[in-house]
């Protein structure tokens, strides 16, 4: 990694998260690099939204510091911000009435003129998008009318259009089936190489994302563990995941077993 | 590139249809005057017959003027609304915009007997009503941003204007209980709109406030498009979401305010106008919306106007009942046509 890049793209230290006086989880600490792909693991409910939710500035944290390249995320406004940091959500869309090539165009807001015209070069970086995410065949498409997984893919392009250092994304990978569950996380690896943008998402497939992400961010009620898999493994971070009454990890193959 | 050309093209058709209606609405009337005699009238500015130039110039054209203006103005409120809340049932009175206006007409029409002495309203004229029911909509308003400044979610106020709606229809209802029946069917012939009671200088006041508005709503057309993900997304897109959604109200306040006050509350057109629009241009971007609801709202009316008109009777129908008439089945044959709702 080159000097000049060598500075987290996020900074969290102490963080505490939740809702007015509730904390779902605190002391969550971990620095990212531009070029990781970082999974956020957890039980339902610990908070894997609420955190990506805060970091996106969408709900404030309750305590703690979060730095967003050296800066302080408090210190943003949503202008600053949009250029920082780009998301994808689980909420649907309001207006399924928008074309694919539409909608990534969106994506280019925090660049364009008072009434959002298209520059050439917005232009490219959309062309850029629709082909890194493989959606040529799809631009001139309504939203209505695609799957699931093609919907999913058309969001991430439209994060990326918006040329951030970093993509948080919630839950990319559900409601797929498993071959597009691989398919969007292969393509979110390939973003992190081919961009050395830091991305960051919550998700389910635990089996999956060891196989493939930069590090794991194991989010616990306190003290999460943060690093590479094979470290969190090694560490036996995965034990406590969850209630060892139901499922028990196998630090051998990296996967969950039922406990009869 | 294709598609833009073709937009402009579309909206450049939308303006001759405008353009045509506006003279076609001018040359109906009670008093028969031939389609050239008005022509001439308009384009000369005096004809023969002074009678017909009397009744074209100081009549008929500010009438169609304020068709043009109520119509394209709802029609941008009512836009602003259904994008605002995301929601396809909004309209431009979904913040209690209508029903303040109904609570000051009839507090001024109905209180005034009601509570001699306190409301001493000896006359009340054409100016007093405009005045009463930009007080109520204001009011109304006000009371519905007081607490909007209190909710963070945006469909919390949807609920409160709702309600406020209803308070004032409460109220209203009270009072005509207890009101004469002259005073009772003079407050109903308001709530029925009029395009036709507009002197040129009034219209001009529409016509400044309409344009506030209008301008309000070109300057809020990059955030209404991000609005169409939702909030969140339109925030991360770096949409100052506190301050487009005032400059959102406030325009809305404006064009649908305006209108009501000089016309009374005309129902329909800001809800339908905005569906039929993205039905027949097929999109949502707001940048071909925003100017194509305007020349939808403004030909709708001046049609539904010459229909009101009865033409060549002096039988006037109240406009409000003919573009539901017109405008409702419109819009139901769009949708089963298309067997799908375009948002």
């Amino acid at each position: 990694m080159s000097n000049t890049n060598s500075h987290s793209t996020i900074s969290v230290k102490n963080l505490a998260i939740g809702y007015q006086n509730i904390v779902v989880a605190k002391q969550i600490s971990f620095d990212t690099f531009s070029g990781e792909l970082i999974c956020i693991v957890g039980i339902n409910g610990i908070g894997k939204s609420t955190l990506l939710r805060t970091l996106g500035k969408i709900q404030p944290a309750l305590a703690g510091d979060i730095l967003i390249n050296e800066k302080p995320l408090i210190d943003l406004d949503s202008k600053a911000l949009a250029s920082e940091i780009s998301i994808v959500l689980t909420e649907p869309i309001v207006s399924k009435n928008l074309t694919v090539q539409e909608l990534i165009a969106l994506g280019r807001q925090p660049y364009t003129n008072w009434i959002g015209t298209l520059t050439k070069e917005d232009k490219s970086k959309v062309s850029e998008a629709i082909q890194m995410l493989q959606l040529e065949d799809l631009a001139q498409k309504k939203c209505y009318e695609l799957s699931d997984g093609q919907l999913q893919r058309v969001m991430i392009a439209r994060a990326l259009a918006q040329d951030t250092a970093i993509i948080l994304l919630d839950e990319p990978t559900s409601h797929l089936d498993l071959y597009h569950k691989v398919l969007i996380l292969k393509l979110l690896k390939s973003i992190t190489e081919e961009t050395k943008k830091t991305i960051l998402f919550t998700s389910h497939e635990i089996e999956m994302v060891i196989q493939i992400c930069d590090k794991m961010l194991l989010l616990n009620e306190e003290g999460s563990p943060y690093g590479k898999p094979s470290q969190l493994i090694k560490r036996g971070s995965f034990h406590n995941l969850f209630p060892t009454d139901t499922v028990s990890f196998d630090s051998d193959t990296g996967t969950f077993r039922i406990k009869k | 590139m294709n598609t833009a050309s073709k937009y402009r093209l579309s909206l450049l058709l939308l303006l001759f249809a405008l353009v045509f209606s506006f003279v076609l609405n001018i040359s109906f009337g009670s008093v028969s005057i031939p389609f050239n005699s008005t022509l001439e009238a308009i384009l000369k500015g005096q004809i023969e017959n002074e009678s017909w130039s009397y009744i074209i110039w100081n009549y008929r054209i500010p009438k169609a003027f304020t068709a043009v203006l109520a119509g394209s103005a709802l029609a941008l409120s009512g836009l602003l609304m259904q994008t605002l809340f995301r929601n396809p049932l909004a309209g431009p009175f979904v913040l209690g915009i209508s029903s303040g206006a109904c609570l000051g007409a009839a507090l001024l029409i109905m209180g005034a007997s009601l509570f001699n002495g306190i409301f001493a309203f000896e006359f009340i004229g054409n100016l007093s009503l405009v005045i009463a029911a930009s007080l109520g909509s204001f009011l109304v308003l006000f009371l519905v941003l007081t607490v909007a400044a209190r909710v963070k979610d945006t469909m919390a106020l949807l609920i409160i204007g709702l309600m406020f709606g209803s308070i004032t229809a409460a109220i209203v209802s009270v009072l005509s209980y207890f009101s004469t029946s002259e005073k009772l069917q003079q407050y109903i012939y308001w709530s029925f709109g009029s395009l036709g009671d507009l002197s040129w200088s009034q219209l001009a006041l529409l016509g400044g406030i309409v344009l506030i508005g209008i301008l309000l709503s070109i300057a809020s057309i990059k955030s209404l498009n991000a609005l169409l993900l939702g909030e969140n997304y339109a925030q991360s897109m770096g949409v100052q979401l506190k301050k487009s959604r005032y400059v959102i109200i406030i325009a809305t306040a404006l064009l649908a305010g305006g209108v009501t006050a000089f016309a009374g509350p005309i129902a329909f057109v800001g809800l339908a106008v905005p569906h039929l629009t993205r039905q027949i241009f097929n999109t949502t971007d707001h940048k071909v919306l925003v100017p194509a609801v305007l020349l939808y709202g403004a030909i709708l009316m001046l049609l539904c106007d010459i229909l009101a008109q009865l033409p060549n009777s002096a039988n006037v129908l109240p406009i409000n009942a003919i573009t539901s008439i017109v405008g409702a089945p419109v819009v139901i044959w769009l949708l089963t046509r298309k067997r799908r709702m375009l948002f």
